[in-house]
């Protein structure tokens, strides 16, 4: 390609402009593969105007002509080309969606026994529910299920608050739960203490013996939740005291049986509100499905 | 006229650059206002009550949306992590609006009802307390600030002029009755306006303390509607459609 500077006046044509008595400017024809892609544009453009959805009139627009063919009622249906109708094709027919409703179809119709016994379902739903699990759970309860103490419960443990049946995890998910235990501000001084220990001896922690026999009799009051050998009761969530697991306090982070003392005291004087939302709006029946799957896997449920 | 006299006339080469630019200007956005096909007619979309809109004022102060969009796009891929796609109608009383792409946080256009009030308090305050991988930042000072809400029925005037239904005369009013409810009404009446964010800021567990209006209260408030106004069980996708 020849530069300008090689040319002599004369050879390429000017714009006619003259400044200076003597400065011409050159009219050099652009380059011609740019010029083409630049008509090769506007051709789109005019293509693309008449099929697809482009010129707002009045208070309407035009559509365009290019359509989509989606499944409706049962029957295949042309719709116009949108964004929208697109969306509903990627929904139907898509590779991953069909491959995958293969499998959601197949959990949907199998009961949860089914699902544990047929290691292609039981993948399946693994797999999705570790997906719904980091989407939906993993903010509170942690990417492996692990909880957050002392407001979020550890699901990989095997103890359950509200029952670790299919049955009872699924029930919770859809619904959410409330979990609420009073506060007991009436109790204090050396009675709050002696009920603490007691609390805590129930679990087998070395603490003051005749301080805890003392906490006996005022234990009558939290029996009727967690009943009166303090294993605790599924129905209302009320935690077994037994079995060291804790699902509300942070004891592992206790330095010593006093301070895990005061924690049971503190929850006693200010009681526990604790709420996990529901999932029934946000989740279809089968992803409910393979996140309890995956909820129960965690600790082997019961 | 000969083009060099437009080249060598700098006001009217102005004139006439102003002229060409404000044409493909107008083109382009006028025929947009008149547009009414393409704002999808749904029930349940309202303005913000006057503590959610208290909290979508500090979301905006706060630049929540230099990380976090508030548009759900018709994806498969965004449709299972985040929800339905978002609907032109449900930001129809957005004053600015939060669309974007720009996602270094998640979208949070269907946030609402996703997580607990105690959550997002604790969250808000120290976000890697809970979720130890996050690059969010703290915002502890939500908790400790006393919202202040004494020109919110200015803030709601404002709204107001852009087209927000707030009332403030018996007829509109009674418009928003028929529209909304009763009950909404009542949190949509500018002058009721103040007492209307004390009962919300106090009628619910927010923050963790009833007796106290924090920013926290209503910047929960706010974070817990999003997304939540339509049922989407009540529509069908070719509906949605429609309206492309």
């Amino acid at each position: 390609m020849a530069l300008s500077s090689d040319k002599k006046p004369g050879q390429v044509e000017t714009t006619g402009h003259v400044w200076d008595g003597d400065l011409r400017e050159y009219n050099n024809p652009l380059p011609r593969w740019w010029l083409w892609t630049f008509y090769a544009t506007i051709v789109f453009a005019v293509v693309y105007w008449i099929m697809y959805p482009a010129w707002p009139v009045f208070k309407t627009f035009t559509p365009g002509m290019a359509s989509l063919t989606i499944e409706q009622d049962g029957k295949e249906v042309q719709v116009p080309w949108n964004s929208r109708n697109l969306f509903i094709q990627e929904m139907q027919s898509s590779p991953a969606a069909v491959r995958q409703r293969e499998f959601t179809e197949k959990v949907s119709n199998a009961s949860f026994e089914q699902i544990i016994a047929d290691p292609n379902m039981l993948a399946f739903a693994r797999s999705m529910g570790a997906g719904l699990f980091g989407d939906n759970c993993a903010a509170c309860h942690g990417q492996g299920g692990q909880g957050n103490l002392p407001s979020y419960p550890s699901l990989a443990d095997n103890e359950w608050l509200w029952g670790g049946s299919f049955e009872m995890i699924s029930k919770d998910l859809q619904n959410g739960l409330k979990g609420n235990m009073p506060a007991f501000p009436s109790v204090k001084g050396e009675a709050l203490t002696d009920l603490a220990n007691y609390v805590l001896s129930m679990s087998g922690l070395e603490v003051d013996a005749a301080s805890a026999s003392r906490g006996k009799a005022g234990f009558a009051m939290c029996a009727a939740c967690h009943g009166v050998d303090g294993k605790g009761n599924p129905m209302l969530g009320a935690p077994n005291l037994t079995d060291m697991a804790w699902s509300n306090l942070d004891m592992m982070g206790a330095q010593n049986v006093d301070a895990k003392r005061k924690m049971v005291e503190h929850v006693v004087t200010n009681g526990i509100q604790r709420e996990m939302p529901g999932f029934s709006n946000r989740l279809t029946p089968v992803e409910i499905k393979m996140l309890t799957v995956y909820v129960h896997e965690l600790s082997g449920g019961q | 006229m000969k083009h060099e006299s437009v080249e060598i006339n700098a006001g009217l080469l102005i004139v006439l650059t102003l002229t060409v630019i404000s044409i493909g200007g107008l083109v382009e956005i006028v025929p947009l206002f008149h547009i009414k096909d393409t704002v999808e007619e749904v029930k349940g979309v309202r303005p913000y009550t006057p503590l959610e809109q208290r909290g979508r004022d500090l979301y905006i102060r706060e630049g929540c949306y230099a990380c976090h969009s508030q548009m759900i796009r018709p994806f498969r891929d965004e449709f299972l992590r985040y929800g339905h796609y978002s609907l032109a109608a449900e930001s129809k009383y957005d004053h600015p609006f939060q669309w974007g792409s720009k996602r270094t946080g998640p979208d949070v256009a269907r946030l609402g009802n996703k997580y607990s009030d105690q959550w997002h308090t604790e969250h808000l305050v120290k976000p890697q307390a809970l979720v130890p991988e996050s690059i969010m930042p703290a915002y502890p000072w939500l908790l400790k600030n006393d919202l202040k809400y004494d020109d919110i029925e200015n803030r709601m005037r404002a709204l107001k002029a852009t087209g927000v239904p707030y009332s403030l005369t018996a007829d509109e009013y009674q418009a928003n009755v028929t529209n909304f409810g009763q009950a909404m009404a009542d949190k949509l009446h500018i002058p009721n306006a103040k007492a209307t964010l004390e009962a919300e800021a106090k009628g619910r567990n927010w923050d963790g303390d009833k007796d106290r209006i924090t920013e926290m209260d209503a910047m929960v408030a706010y974070l817990q509607m999003l997304g939540t106004l339509v049922d989407f069980k009540k529509y069908d996708q070719g509906y949605f459609a429609s309206f492309r």
